[in-house]
């Protein structure tokens, strides 16, 4: 009995949990919720923390999940604001976008690594497979290891574009999913090229691991080349809202797009937009 | 002939398996230590307490702790009972009902490998959508109790089957219900079984990333109520290591609180099935 | 008094109760799968219709965003890890059962019994870590870039042992001590009784395990992920990358859209497919020696 006695408490606490949520809805004009881009979701998370505690008692909660899933949710209404790391794509208008701030892409190899630039060509070369060794870029008798981007991540759209790539040509070793797997495939392994993001890159050499950012077009990979535009790969981070904003979203917004939050902008690693 | 020969295996037999039991325990240790050793520099009493800083790189990890045991509480909560209501039906009623029985078993086999993936895509769709529970440690807990279920019941079925037939047989003989059976014999005898398959459970339960990330959710606040979304450890430490850089350092530190906690969950459950089986005897 | 037909009624009423609790119970966790697989059926029609199953075994290669859905290569890599790790923590498990049974002194088998479950429990994602921070450099020694077929196998057999090596000794656990018992009486030695005794008597519960570390394997992803290369191609060694069904559902998801966020629940029906296809081929096997 004592069993039965349980299961109906839990299907109380279940059933006083949808009434709970009753609740929190009626109160929702005090939360707001984000998802999308795991990329923007550390960002978002800060930008929260700080506007949670100039505007008491609103509430933000960031959820991540990727670029798609902020896109679907904020046009669902699933979420009050998306998050993005990719420009939307034909079928997808209808949100209203407010950039937040911008990230490089650049190559990155092993620190030990003597290669110190590639041209446009030979990065072309790497990546389908034309040129298979270091030494034919002088660098070691070793064999090239290719580190690509997994299918639909804005940095490997990025990337490709820039290259005038298409990903069927690329001839990878390993493919990697989020930023931080490339700079570990990277840094354990010599031969290795791959591309993330410049304030990812550039956040991890700060703390020794052993990686070095390659220029673009004679053009030094950091952040303060991302911010004044003159790094050639770069991509936008963007908040999304179906059509106009009202309310607690538009307040947030506001804040979001201003100046008080630029430090948190460069403590994640990204260039704020200069406006 | 036959006795010369037996010790000379018996000695070979003895040497391998002890061997894989070394080398079990060695993997095991390689790994434990290897994660001990990067993180227990960041561990301290602050770290434990303190809120996340600058996305989980500075701070500790006081919110994420309460969210996980939250979320566990409300795992082991549905999870156990219907667990073992379902364990008590398979291997002690579905005889007779072949058919019922055999279908649940068989479905319960192909829920245990469901990619943990595409429970969270179903947690995601069914309880925060569906049953409108939104991102929360009741939503995460839920789809952690779907996930532990085929193995908690794979095990505690098991346990229950070994229990020998004649005493079941003498407990009817002597007129008792079978609630009185199923509490007075079954369950004791079966506690150690039942207490191994929910630390498996569990365990693979607490080890998830992928379900929680999409029902549970990412938010490091302290929880206020079930119904607000906070983020597990798995999570976090997958945060740190693969999305935040320069997170290594409190990512290896929350690996290692969140073996801590596990070996103590498990201290907990077979203390805990030792009790219960001493008290259920008497 | 305790004949008293009111008790005796009030007994056979709680009774019904409990049948009907259990049966319910049963239920409940019976119907999640189905639940479960007519959502992820539901999110993979769309693919579905469109051209129908054959493409996933027809197109040419993986590239999603033009439609083309070759799954024939991330099966290929699903199978592959998964065999390879269940070859590896098969044998070992059950020696890790026998070990814990048969050999170790009482108290050395309670701490390793511990040690196991511990772990049982250690998250996927720090295998993965400790995989891509310390394995795959090693295997790299043995040239390619380390990630690939060998250490995703490793990695996801360390992942499968506990469950084989902890079914494997509650099975043996399980054989009856008088039957044990006896064959000591005749004289048999540990090795003897264990593999010609307890694991023949125990064959059920272990069959049992290692469909649950099958299961796992084949689910397994953040692990795998995170140590497997994920090139999409047949692997031809075993340093060559490769990608799993699980670890190509947790790169694309987030960031698919449409068709091929479709196309990819797709995948994971495919593989729910697979795995029921072979439980029921365990099934039938098991009743056919049954039988014979």
């Amino acid at each position: 009995m004592a069993r039965t006695r349980i299961v109906a408490l839990l299907l109380l606490a279940v059933f006083a949990g949808g009434c709970g949520v009753g609740d929190a809805a009626a109160a929702s004009g005090a939360r707001l919720v984000l998802t999308g881009s795991s990329t923007v979701a550390p960002l978002a998370a800060e930008i929260g923390k700080r506007f949670e505690e100039l505007n008491p008692p609103a509430r933000v909660d960031v959820q991540t999940g990727g670029s798609s899933r902020g896109i679907a949710d904020a046009k669902s209404g699933a979420a009050d604001i998306g998050m993005a790391s990719r420009a939307l794509k034909d079928g997808e208008e209808g949100l209203t976008v407010f950039p937040l701030a911008r990230d490089g892409v650049a190559l990155i190899v092993h620190a030990d690594n003597p290669v110190r630039e590639l041209s446009r060509d030979e990065v072309t070369g790497v990546f389908t497979g034309r040129i298979q060794r270091w030494s034919e870029l002088g660098g070691p008798d070793s064999e090239i290891t290719v580190v690509n981007k997994a299918e639909g991540r804005a940095t490997l759209e990025v990337f490709l574009a820039h290259f005038g790539l298409d990903n069927r040509e690329v001839q990878a070793d390993v493919v990697i999913g989020d930023n931080e797997q490339g700079v570990k495939t990277v840094a354990g392994n010599r031969s290795a090229i791959g591309y993330v993001s410049v304030g990812t890159a550039e956040l991890d050499i700060a703390l020794g691991v052993p990686i070095r950012l390659l220029p673009a077009g004679g053009v030094e990979a950091s952040t303060e080349n991302v911010a004044n535009g003159t790094f050639p790969i770069a991509r936008q981070l963007s908040l999304l809202t179906p059509g106009e904003p009202s309310g607690l979203a538009r307040e947030f917004l506001t804040f979001a797009q201003s100046e008080e939050v630029h430090d948190l902008i460069a403590q994640q690693g990204f260039a704020p937009i200069a406006r | 002939m036959r006795e010369l020969r037996l010790p000379a295996g018996e000695r070979v037999a003895t040497t391998l398996m002890w061997a894989a039991a070394a080398f079990v325990a060695g993997s095991l240790l390689w790994i434990l230590g290897d994660m001990i050793v990067r993180g227990l520099g960041g561990l301290s009493p602050a770290f434990l307490t303190s809120a996340p800083a600058d996305a989980g790189r500075a701070g500790g990890i006081g919110p994420i702790l309460v969210s996980t045991l939250a979320i566990l509480a409300v795992c082991i909560g549905v999870a156990a009972p219907l667990g073992l209501a379902t364990a008590v039906f398979l291997s002690e009623l579905a005889v007779g009902r072949r058919g019922f029985g055999d279908l649940v078993r068989r479905s319960l086999d192909a829920l245990a490998a469901v990619p943990s993936i595409v429970f969270g895509l179903f947690g995601n769709a069914l309880f925060c959508h569906v049953l409108g529970l939104g991102f929360s440690i009741l939503s995460g807990g839920l789809t952690l109790a779907c996930m532990a279920l085929p193995l908690l019941i794979r095990t505690t079925e098991e346990a229950l089957r070994a229990v020998p037939q004649e005493q079941r047989l003498g407990a009817a003989a002597l007129g008792l219900s079978r609630l009185t059976t199923l509490r007075r014999l079954l369950l004791p005898a079966a506690a150690p079984g039942i207490g191994a398959g929910l630390v498996l459970g569990v365990g693979r339960a607490i080890a998830e990333t992928a379900a929680l990330l999409f029902t549970s959710g990412y938010v490091t606040r302290m929880p206020g109520s079930l119904l607000d979304s906070g983020r597990s450890l798995s999570v976090h430490v997958f945060d740190l290591a693969m999305n935040v850089p320069g997170g290594n350092e409190n990512a290896y530190a929350s690996a290692c609180v969140l073996v801590l906690a596990l070996l103590a969950i498990n201290a907990l459950a077979v203390e805990g099935t030792r009790w219960w089986a001493r008290r259920a005897a008497r | 008094m305790t004949s008293s037909p009111s008790r005796a009624l009030r007994r056979s009423r709680a009774d019904g109760a409990l049948v009907a609790a259990l049966a319910a119970g049963a239920a409940t966790a019976g119907s999640i799968v189905v639940l479960i697989f007519a959502f992820v059926a539901r999110e993979a029609w769309p693919a579905l219709r469109e051209r129908g199953p054959l493409r996933f075994v027809t197109d040419e290669a993986w590239h999603p965003s033009d439609g083309e859905l070759l799954l024939l290569p991330m099966v290929a890599g699903t199978l592959l890890t998964t065999l390879g790790a269940l070859l590896l923590a098969g044998p070992l498990g059950i020696a890790s059962g026998i070990f814990a049974r048969f050999y170790a002194p009482a108290r050395a088998a309670r701490l390793y019994r511990r040690l196991v479950a511990l772990l049982a429990g250690i998250p996927s994602v720090l295998f993965g870590l400790w995989g891509l921070v310390v394995l795959v450099p090693l295997v790299a020694r043995l040239g390619g870039s380390g990630q690939g077929l060998l250490s995703a196998t490793l990695v996801l057999a360390l992942m499968i042992l506990p469950t084989v090596a902890i079914t494997a000794d509650a099975a043996l656990g399980a054989v009856p001590q008088p039957v044990l018992q006896g064959a000591a009486a005749l004289g048999l030695g540990r090795w003897t009784i264990a593999r010609r005794v307890a694991v023949p008597a125990a064959r059920s519960g272990i069959a049992t395990g290692l469909l649950l570390a099958a299961g796992r394997g084949l689910g397994e992803t953040m692990a795998v992920l995170m140590v497997a290369g994920n090139v999409v191609q047949v692997p031809d060694g075993p340093l060559a990358p490769l990608r799993t069904v699980t670890a190509n559902i947790a790169l694309e998801m987030g960031y698919a859209t449409e068709g091929h966020r479709s196309a990819l629940f797709a995948s994971g029906l495919a593989l729910m497919v697979t795995v029921g296809a072979l439980v029921v081929l365990v099934e039938w096997q098991r009743r056919r020696t049954v039988r014979a």
